[in-house]
């Protein structure tokens, strides 16, 4: 039984104008697999995923599905569904004013009566049988993100999946909505579904998975046993390169601690979203707040840039005391703020690429005065060729670029306004291993010129690498502030979790 | 190379309005030659210009203006203001009342009227865009209530008497100057165009617009202040009505605030549509929608050449207009994409095989 194939999918090949997103790709799902579907952004993933859920069509190359004679026809994410593929998105698509019961079964009902009675009640007993924490009658908003993509995939169990298609589906959630959502998976697992897990997140793939399928420019590299594959190798395979760039930046792993000039001081900050707190950072000094989703370190760093009504609190700026309660006091005042939702707080998707990298200087310049199309031309090709921004040319939307891409265009935003302190909140989240790791060495690069960095991250082994002082926050509170030998994942995991020592 | 690549975004953007006025022109053209005639008249020894493209360029100078500023405020309010019309009545009735209590006419006078007659404008637009911009009502809510009642507001600050402006300042002003063969509201749509042209030049309005269109909250965490955006544009649209008001009532030489402008809210809405702006804010052009204004006022003209009583012509107009805009519907737009690169596509592999 673990060997029977439920999906085969063969030499399948898909042309964009311009690029090949898929070449000759194989991809075989069994029965009662976890199967991590790997590749930096790029690489073709959600090409194949698309092709496979009908979105796209094919140009080539063969599906075939478990109970179906001949090839499978998908035309359309309705034809996918039919024959037993369910995708959950990163993006919840359910409605959220209607209740738990009505999102699983709406669109499903023969047309005629509906008896929201059984419905309740199949519902109640569904979510009881997977064990996730929701009531039927329940409106979905007031449900947890993680809850809220249960609710989802227990409604894709119920239509007979065989398939199912997990996209991103962790990179909201906070660990224990993690473990829990993994349970879900393992049930599944145990009742036959193939499950299609698409992460960033490599230890989640090494927890969760069993068999693990890389691609890389729209080619196979092919598919290896989870526990056989070890994870430098796995990273390996899909930046298709040596491991020595992960190898020079722990060397980099000398620390910079900054040193002389405190350039941003606060004390008893508070904004509406924010108890207050004390925090202070020098001059080339990189630091982390980190803590579990929901601590309050996002809230903090939103108070620092006055992205949150500033409700009390005294704010030096390089020894001098000023007011910042709106972003354009923090801009004035050499502060630059990535934010942590992408897509809804930092990019303008319809603007193009250009407009996007001089947005912030040029409101920090003013309203009266714009800069000649000429100017913004030059420094947008000097950032796209400095942060290696793969793009058509700089009047592409940046809607159409990858999500790494999309990062750095919103990093070059920053890094053109030549602020003292750089915050950013949790940059390398969604983006593929390769950008990742530039990302983390441009922090470190600039700490050396003498920028001061704030670096928010919920992966601790990328903040310990990067950070020279981590502050800790639970429960919105900074319950911890480590330095040197204490900068141990350890010793991380034991502060955020609390308990006395 | 690049600058090739920028002008051509340029003409694509303006594709489906272009196509619609090359119809309209190809048409006329089969239907009636005669239609595009252009004579010299004199009339008191003074040339003027006449014929339909002439009436066409004249009649629409409202609308021209009013789209405009319509554009600004769809673009960064992601919605319509309904009550630019009934707003007009009340901005003939300032102007007509300002410039009677201000003596006899003169240039001045009609400046120093316009210019009360903005501030009222404003005024009006700034109630609608705090409404918008501070209290967050869905812009068409917010103007309703101007739409239903600003022509009885018109009426009371008018009063039951209808002045006549009998003066050649106000006809140069509604017809055309002595001497200057081009009507003068086309002159006014010009120089609110350069004026407008210059605004942009010299400030960050369009990218500020847009990006607060977009994605506010982004915008916001980039400094700039999206309330205020969204109020200028309101006052930039209350200055349009005014102008546009002064054009209406000067063109009859009375003031009738039912027929002022009448109707010309939706009008306006769809040369923004007709321009290919996106009606739920964002990016825009300015340019499309004047270009919309003149297309919608040669429709017009075209049904009523052809006779067409004045009693069908909106039924007329209206099949029309659904034409051109499911033209520019994303859908058929993403289907004219996905044509060009099939064939970009075969071209490029058709170039792969050359080169194999």
């Amino acid at each position: 039984m673990p060997n029977e194939t439920v999906l085969t999918m063969r030499g399948i090949c898909k042309q964009f104008p311009g690029t090949k997103a898929l070449d000759n790709v194989d991809f075989t799902l069994r029965k009662g697999e976890i199967h991590a579907l790997m590749g930096e952004n790029g690489a073709g993933k959600s090409t194949l995923i698309k092709v496979l859920t009908g979105v796209y069509e094919k140009d080539a190359g063969s599906i075939q599905v478990d109970g179906l004679p001949g090839e499978a026809r998908i035309h359309s994410p309705q034809d996918a569904q039919n024959i037993g593929i369910s995708t959950v998105y990163q993006e919840i698509t359910l409605c959220p004013n209607l209740t738990v019961a009505e999102n699983m079964f709406i669109g499903r009902t023969s047309g005629q009566i509906v008896h929201w009675k059984d419905y309740n009640r199949r519902a109640t007993e569904i979510l009881n049988s997977l064990g996730i924490p929701a009531r039927a009658k329940q409106e979905l908003s007031h449900c947890s993100l993680a809850v809220q993509q249960m609710v989802a995939i227990a409604r894709a169990v119920d239509m007979k999946c065989k398939v199912l298609i997990l996209d991103e589906p962790t990179s909201s959630l906070d660990e224990k909505e993690v473990e829990m959502l993994f349970g879900l998976m393992r049930d599944l697992k145990s009742r036959g579904v193939g499950i299609i897990f698409v992460t960033h997140f490599l230890e989640q793939v090494y927890e969760v998975s069993d068999r693990i399928t890389v691609l890389r420019n729209g080619e196979l590299v092919g598919e290896y046993l989870t526990a056989e594959l070890p994870q430098v190798e796995l990273v390996a395979k899909m930046m298709g390169k040596d491991l020595n760039d992960m190898v020079d930046l722990e060397k980099v792993g000398v620390k910079n601690a900054g040193g002389g000039e405190t350039v941003y001081e606060a004390k008893g900050l508070s904004s509406a979203e924010s108890r207050p707190f004390d925090f202070h950072i020098r001059r080339g000094e990189v630091n982390g707040f980190t803590g579990l989703l929901g601590s309050g370190r996002s809230e903090s760093v939103r108070a620092i840039f006055g992205a949150d009504r500033v409700t009390g609190g005294e704010v030096k700026v390089k020894g001098k005391a000023v007011r910042i309660s709106n972003p354009k006091q923090a801009m004035k005042n050499g502060i630059g703020y990535l934010p942590e939702d992408r897509k809804r707080d930092g990019i303008i998707a319809d603007l193009s690429v250009r407009d996007n990298i001089i947005l912030a200087l040029q409101v920090m310049k003013g309203f009266f005065k714009p800069m000649s199309k000429q100017e913004m031309k030059q420094f947008a090709d000097e950032y796209i060729k400095a942060l290696q921004i793969k793009t058509a040319s700089q009047d592409t939307p940046i809607k159409s670029l990858s999500g790494g891409n999309q990062q750095k265009v919103i990093l070059a935003r920053w890094l053109l306004t030549h602020p003292d302190y750089l915050i950013l909140d949790e940059p390398t989240r969604g983006i593929d291993v390769g950008t990742k790791l530039e990302i983390q060495k441009l922090v470190l690069k600039l700490a050396e010129e003498n920028m001061s960095v704030t670096f928010i991250s919920s992966e601790i082994e990328e903040m310990l690498r990067t950070c020279s002082r981590l502050i800790v926050m639970r429960d919105r509170k900074i319950v911890g502030e480590l330095t040197g030998d204490e900068l141990t994942q350890n010793h991380v995991m034991k502060t955020i979790a609390g308990g006395e020592a | 190379m690049r600058t090739k690549k920028s002008s051509l975004a340029w003409l694509m953007d303006l594709l489906i309005p272009l196509v619609a006025l090359a119809v309209l022109v190809l048409f006329n053209l089969i239907r009636d030659p005669e239609f595009f005639r252009v004579t010299i008249e004199w009339s008191e020894g003074n040339p003027r210009l006449d014929g339909n493209l002439i009436s066409i360029i004249d009649s629409a100078s409202e609308l021209a203006i009013i789209a405009m500023g319509m554009t600004l405020v769809t673009a960064s309010c992601g919605g319509q203001d309904i009550s630019v019309g009934t707003v007009g009545a009340i901005a003939g009735a300032i102007f007509v009342q300002t410039l009677v209590r201000m003596g006899p006419i003169s240039v001045l006078t009609v400046i120093g009227a316009l210019l009360v007659c903005c501030l009222g404008t404003i005024l009006f637009k700034l109630f609608n865009g705090t409404l918008v911009a501070v209290f967050k009502i869905q812009p068409m809510i917010a103007t309703l209530v101007l739409y239903s009642c600003g022509r009885d507001i018109g009426y009371m600050i008018n009063g039951s008497a209808t002045e006549e402006l009998a003066s050649p300042v106000i006809r140069a002003i509604g017809i055309r100057i002595p001497g200057v063969p081009v009507s003068t509201p086309f002159l006014l749509v010009v120089l609110v165009g350069l004026l407008l042209f210059l605004f942009f030049r010299l400030t960050n309005i369009r990218l500020y617009t847009q990006a607060v269109g977009v994605n506010q909250g982004a915008a916001r965490l980039n400094g700039i202040q999206p309330t205020l955006i969204k109020l200028l544009s309101f006052v930039i649209l209350g200055i349009c009505v005014a102008v546009a008001a002064v054009i209406g009532v000067a063109r009859m030489g009375t003031l009738t605030p039912k027929t002022l402008l009448a109707d010309i809210e939706m009008d306006a809405i769809l040369a923004v549509a007709i321009g290919g702006n996106s009606l739920g804010g964002g990016k825009f052009r300015l340019s499309g929608s004047v270009l919309g204004a003149y297309i919608i006022q040669m429709l017009t003209t075209t049904l009523q050449n052809m006779g067409v009583g004045s009693e069908h012509i909106r039924a007329y107009k209206a099949i029309a207009i659904i034409i051109i805009v499911t033209a520019g519907s994303p859908v058929i737009k993403s289907w004219f994409t996905a044509m060009k690169n099939k064939r970009s596509a075969s071209a490029d592999a058709a170039s792969l095989k050359g080169v194999g």
